[in-house]
């Protein structure tokens, strides 16, 4: 811990000053370290208030409910966990999902999340607080941020100075790239994964800089919490045998990083091993086997090293040199073909591909490329969720080589690889933030630092020396250099200003970002009205609740696979497929029957025993994301299995639209039908004819849409949910 | 009380077989005392207005015999007396302008039962009737799920016609001098009626009688086909929790479960006819339900198991509030809700202190929801942790047991009294007194515990600031 500990020793004798009166007044008397320390505990403890509460936008904007489509999965396992217990849990087969395969949950998820949340939850009614399970479970993602906060301010120091942690700690509590994932209610694994993925790097540098088994021990077990929380602690398994690599080959391998190294990776690949999902793939995966890779080169950079110690004769050892090497290296070539010839090391996945070539999942995996968050950035949500930050990086590179060390390695390493994976997909600028905003606080610390250090300098002539922090070295010998210089105290102080108009503007950016657009649950909608009142549509939750009430308990429920989620943790319903797209063939045969007409899609949902379909609609409201409009990737990924599905049948000249001039096969398809039955009736805005789409701007060409084996079952006030019951076969005879 | 149409359709069958012997058995079973009184007149007017049945008595007695007679009896078949919510007894006191009615006891009698089953209850008279007296009494019957959808399926578009079955003649164990009997309707829309002549039909009235000298448990059963577009609002299970906190607040919150009683929707549910067309379109369902909440109600929410419902309204005056709530749908007929309603009461205007030093709570039985049957009522009292010798006093017979519960920072849990009441009607919502003992102290722990918490942390904090647990110097 960074607290200066206060000597009991060093208590003041009692003097005949002022004081001696009030003894209790000189007792509150502080030193200068104690002053400081107690100025920066007070900065922590505002940050984590700060970081907290920043995030509750969503709670006062609408309520304390969870968030958009995988947190209701989240939810449900975790209610089922604080009410069944983690044995029930562990051996859970779900027959809610995925009809007629279901899914085990016990196996396919990572438990951290949810263990998290019930362990908050009894703690907290161990200690008798009533709350609601929901309740923990929406503001476990604010209290999480609150604590990587803190974790950045112990990295920022343990990489830099205090200085520089403070202002991570800062930066990071209010930075939008992570707000976006961890406001009230968005009970996601990123909400614990980036803590844990920070305490891991920190524990490991950590270890890396004092070669202390302890830290290493603590950094593994920050990764086996990685690992329960998220699958993305493949990143974490492959950035420390690259940072190990490049240490190694500049020439800064020491037994301070061997020791740290192999005691955080075989006991974090074994702690590893205890989680159902990981399993063995720590050995057996193509993802994993970096890090297996450079633990052995370690070892046998280890023994090189205690051979050339014994031999002592340079010649030999270039020869022998040469001779372990190769050995080495075709010993682990050999290892590595045979085991993926066998079929031991699984290929890399997909999703693996996909990160390393932005282009692989639009050609080989539709389900992938749909994912909105799963596109190449834009430069306007890089600007977006970094702001200042974005310039700052930079600097802080520079700061960051102008006094490399093994932690700024570190620290310039992780910026870059995940700043590139940032760059791939939109949601891994979660990633990156961390360190964008260690690095951004690494670069405003130093030039305020330096900046004050100038004026300071300047008002007491010859106390230029005074700081002898190493951050500052470069700071007074600059103050020196540039005594000569005229405006140099108001440049500085001018400089100043506007570091911190600039800090000011990220700081407002940043509320007015969460405010805006980061804290809406998308399930619950909001517009305004005519009269500039708010209007809520609610829609999903009036859909959801009639499946919970009115359908029989064994209903089974089609959708497009968004939904799943949702309608098995609010409806209380079985779902074909949901969001957790392990089977393609599944999904695919639901994109195909939506996309096939009526009788043929019937067929389908007979073999699949479907009671309900559920479509999303937003033509009354002008609600974008409907179903219409994800109509294309049903149609692909159907396509992609069943090639029946042809996407050119649905298009005009390559253009898709739901108008007269539509495809004909787009006018009768189940989706088109479902969407639109009786749209034709209705007038949705006044000057245009019935049947005016507002989402899409046209009149719809199909007016009238008779349904044969399906009736309307409900439609919710806004339309924005229809869902219609499929009906029983007819009689044969 | 909703079963499988089949089974309900055997128990009316049943009904009316037994119904149709009573007249039979009558004339042969000669009843002992009751034949001591004789009924001179009397006039009956139910009303079918709503989903719940109101039936309103006024009868003359007269003691025949030679003896004084302490206590009327009054009879209801055993359809009628298990869908029998309450009964009230009056008699006036007092001529013309000072006339005042004064509430009789009524008590059912366990045994022994009128001929096949027929439920009596007795009225306690003020003062024994003289022989050769007469007296006049009122009676008013409540009847839940009385209204039988016919029916029982019908589509969007259509309106429900309900059946109603009842006896032209009033069953009693007296021989009737003469009586009369009114049936109000909702509307003039009645398909179709029993005749017993002499009746005839004015408009949403149907008369039955003048019928003379009928022997006892005369019965004559008939049946009215009637329009009934009322909301059939049953609450199937209400749970109301009513916390008490001496700090200065009772907490309220109601679990409904709603169901719509009448007549079950079929098919399609179109949303732009029940849009376009609201007045032929789902006639049957209902929309919103309308609460009465005691005034100075504060911090109101509805929600449910998924999250808020934001389609509420709260109106309140110094009289009263009113809470509008609609369900997340439009109610049809077999759809089912579930909700909850909180609010919270300042605590002066419920809790009292009696002359013994006891604490009493004076608070209202019943569903604030108005016109709506509720099948079974449970009213949990929480009091403050540390209250002793809880006691109910309710106007009519509740079943009660004791539980513990816990809140926020609960140590040996709260004392919990809890009512159980089934067949509830708004004729319900009487106050009914919780008594209980408790020492003020007890208010004070609570932040204690809190203080002394927060108090050792910082000692702790400040303990280990000041200590050196490092080995090496």
């Amino acid at each position: 811990m960074g607290a200066i500990k206060a000597d009991p020793s060093s208590k003041a004798p009692i003097s005949s000053s002022p004081y001696s009166f009030f003894p209790f007044l000189k007792a509150l008397r502080l030193k200068t370290k104690q002053q400081e320390l107690l100025l920066r505990a007070s900065a922590l403890c505002l940050i984590y208030v700060l970081a907290f509460a920043i995030r509750l936008f969503s709670v006062l904007r609408y309520e304390s409910m969870i968030h958009e489509f995988d947190p209701y999965f989240n939810y449900r396992t975790t209610l089922f966990l604080t009410r069944n217990g983690a044995l029930e849990f562990w051996n859970w087969f779900d027959s809610e999902s995925w009809y007629p395969l279901g899914r085990i949950i016990g196996g396919t998820l990572f438990p951290g999340l949810m263990v998290t949340a019930a362990a908050i939850y009894k703690t907290l009614h161990f200690l008798r607080f009533a709350v609601h399970i929901r309740e923990v479970c929406v503001l476990t993602a604010p209290f999480f941020a609150s604590n990587t906060a803190i974790v950045a301010y112990f990295f920022g120091k343990e990489v830099w100075d205090s200085g520089a942690g403070l202002v991570a700690a800062a930066l990071i509590a209010v930075c939008p790239g992570y707000i976006s994932r961890s406001v009230a209610g968005s009970y996601d694994n990123e909400g614990v994964a980036i803590f844990a993925l920070l305490l891991t790097f920190y524990l490991f540098v950590k270890a890396v800089n004092t070669g202390s088994l302890a830290w290493a021990l603590a950094s593994a077990f920050g990764y086996f919490y990685m690992v329960s929380a998220w699958g993305g602690y493949v990143f974490i398994i492959n950035l420390l045998p690259l940072y190990a690599l490049v240490l190694l080959v500049t020439g800064r391998y020491s037994m301070r990083l061997y020791v740290a190294y192999n005691c955080m990776y075989v006991i974090g690949m074994l702690l590893a091993m205890q989680i159902r999902f990981v399993g063995f793939q720590h050995v057996q995966s193509g993802e994993h086997m970096a890090a297996m890779g450079v633990f052995f080169l370690m070892q046998v950079f280890y023994f090189l090293d205690w051979v050339k110690y014994l031999l002592n004769d340079p010649k030999q050892f270039h020869a022998f040199l040469r001779i372990t090497l190769t050995c080495a290296i075709s010993v682990g070539a050999l290892a590595l073909g045979v085991g993926t010839a066998s079929g031991y090391i699984s290929p890399w996945t997909g999703r693996f591909y996909s990160l390393l070539d932005p282009t692989y999942a639009k050609d080989h995996i539709p389900i992938i490329a749909s994912v909105s968050e799963h596109q190449p950035t834009a430069w306007s949500s890089f600007m977006f969720d970094f702001h200042i930050l974005l310039f700052l990086f930079p600097a802080g590179l520079y700061f960051c080589f102008k006094r490399l060390s093994d932690a700024t390695i570190f620290l310039v390493m992780y910026g870059l690889t995940s700043m590139y994976f940032a760059g791939v997909m939109v949601r891994l600028i979660l990633v990156a933030t961390p360190a964008v905003c260690l690095i951004s606080a690494i670069a405003i610390s130093a030039t305020i630092k330096n900046l004050t250090s100038l004026v300071r300098t300047k008002s007491k002539a010859l106390q230029s020396s005074v700081s002898k922090g190493a951050a500052s070295l470069k700071a007074s010998a600059k103050a020196s250099f540039d005594q000569a210089l005229p405006f140099q105290k108001n440049g500085a102080i001018a400089l100043l200003f506007g570091a911190f108009y600039l800090l000011s503007r990220y700081a407002i950016h940043c509320t007015w970002v969460t405010s805006e657009a980061y804290s809406s649950p998308s399930i619950v909608l909001a517009a305004r009205g005519a009269h500039g009142g708010r209007v809520i549509f609610d829609d999903y939750r009036e859909a959801y609740f009639w499946l919970r009430q009115n359908t029989p308990q064994d209903a089974k429920i089609m959708s497009w696979w968004d939904y799943g989620y949702q309608i098995t943790a609010m409806g209380n319903r079985t779902v074909i497929v949901d969001n957790n797209t392990w089977n393609n063939t599944h999904i695919a045969t639901v994109g195909r029957a939506m996309s096939s007409y009526e009788d043929e899609a019937y067929e389908i949902m007979q073999s699949l025993d479907v009671d309900y379909v559920l479509v999303v609609f937003g033509g009354v409201t002008g609600y974008s994301s409907d179903d219409i409009n994800k109509f294309l990737w049903m149609v692909r990924i159907g396509g992609g299995v069943f090639p029946v599905i042809k996407e050119p049948d649905y298009l005009v000249n390559g253009e898709y639209r739901v108008d007269k001039g539509a495809a004909p096969k787009m006018l009768n398809c189940l989706m088109y039908k479902l969407s639109y039955h009786r749209f034709g009736e209705l007038t949705t805005e006044y000057g245009k004819p019935p049947g005016y789409d507002r989402a899409r701007g046209v009149e719809i060409g199909n007016k009238d849409v008779k349904l044969e084996y399906l009736e309307e079952a409900f439609t919710t006030s806004n339309w924005i949910v229809r869902i219609y019951k499929v009906k029983p076969p007819k009689n044969r005879w | 009380m909703e079963g499988i149409p089949p089974r309900r359709a055997l128990i009316l069958v049943l009904v009316l077989v037994v119904s149709s012997l009573f007249s039979v058995l009558a004339s042969s079973s000669s009843s002992s005392p009751s034949q001591d009184v004789r009924i001179l007149s009397v006039e009956r007017r139910i009303d079918l207005t709503s989903f719940i049945v109101r039936a309103f008595l006024a009868f003359k007695v007269e003691n025949t015999g030679a003896s004084d007679v302490s206590e009327i009896l009054i009879a209801f078949s055993p359809n009628e007396a298990q869908h029998l919510a309450i009964v009230k007894a009056s008699t006036t006191a007092g001529k013309r302008k000072k006339k005042a009615y004064l509430p009789l006891d009524v008590n059912p009698i366990e045994s022994p039962k009128g001929p096949n089953g027929a439920q009596l209850f007795s009225i306690a008279l003020p003062t024994p009737l003289k022989s050769g007296d007469t007296a006049a009494l009122e009676v008013l019957y409540v009847l839940t799920h009385s209204q039988e959808p016919f029916p029982a399926e019908i589509s969007q578009s259509e309106s429900q016609y309900v059946y109603y079955r009842d006896s032209a003649l009033l069953l009693s164990p007296y021989h009737i001098k003469e009586q009369r009997t009114f049936i109000k309707t909702p509307s003039s829309k009645v398909e179709s009626y029993t005749n017993v002549s002499p009746n005839n039909r004015v408009g949403t009235e149907l008369r039955y009688g003048p019928y003379h000298d009928r022997s006892p448990y005369s019965h004559s059963p008939i049946l009215v086909h009637f329009e009934n577009n009322n909301p059939f609002a049953v609450v199937e299970e209400l749970t109301r929790e009513v916390e008490i906190s001496h700090w200065g607040n009772v907490q309220i919150t109601e679990h409904y479960k709603l169901s719509h009683a009448g007549a079950h929707h079929k098919g399609v549910f179109s949303r732009v006819e029940y849009q376009a067309r609201p007045s032929i379109s789902g006639v049957s369902s209902f929309k919103s339900l309308l609460a009465r909440l005691p005034p100075r109600v504060h911090s109101v929410y509805y929600r449910d198991e998924i999250g808020n419902i934001s389609s509420s309204r709260l109106r309140s005056d110094s009289l009263k509030s009113e809470l509008e709530i609609e369900p997340r749908y439009p109610l049809f007929g077999g759809w089912k809700t579930t909700f909850v309603i909180g609010y919270g009461l300042p605590l002066q205007d419920f809790l009292f202190e009696s002359s013994d030093g006891q604490h009493y709570l004076n608070f209202t039985f019943g569903c604030p929801l108005l016109e709506t049957v509720v099948d079974r009522l449970t009213i949990k009292v929480v009091l403050p942790e540390g209250s002793k010798d809880p006691s109910a006093v309710v106007p009519f017979p509740v079943k009660q047991h004791y539980e513990t519960s816990y809140s926020y920072l609960d140590v040996v849990g709260r004392k919990t009294l809890v009512l159980v009441k089934e067949n509830v009607v708004p004729e319900h919502n009487v106050p009914f007194e919780i008594y209980y003992k408790f020492n003020p102290i007890f208010m004070l722990a609570e932040p204690l515990m809190l203080v002394s918490a927060f108090f050792l942390f910082f000692i702790a904090c400040i303990a280990y600031l000041h200590t050196d647990l490092s080995i090496s110097k």
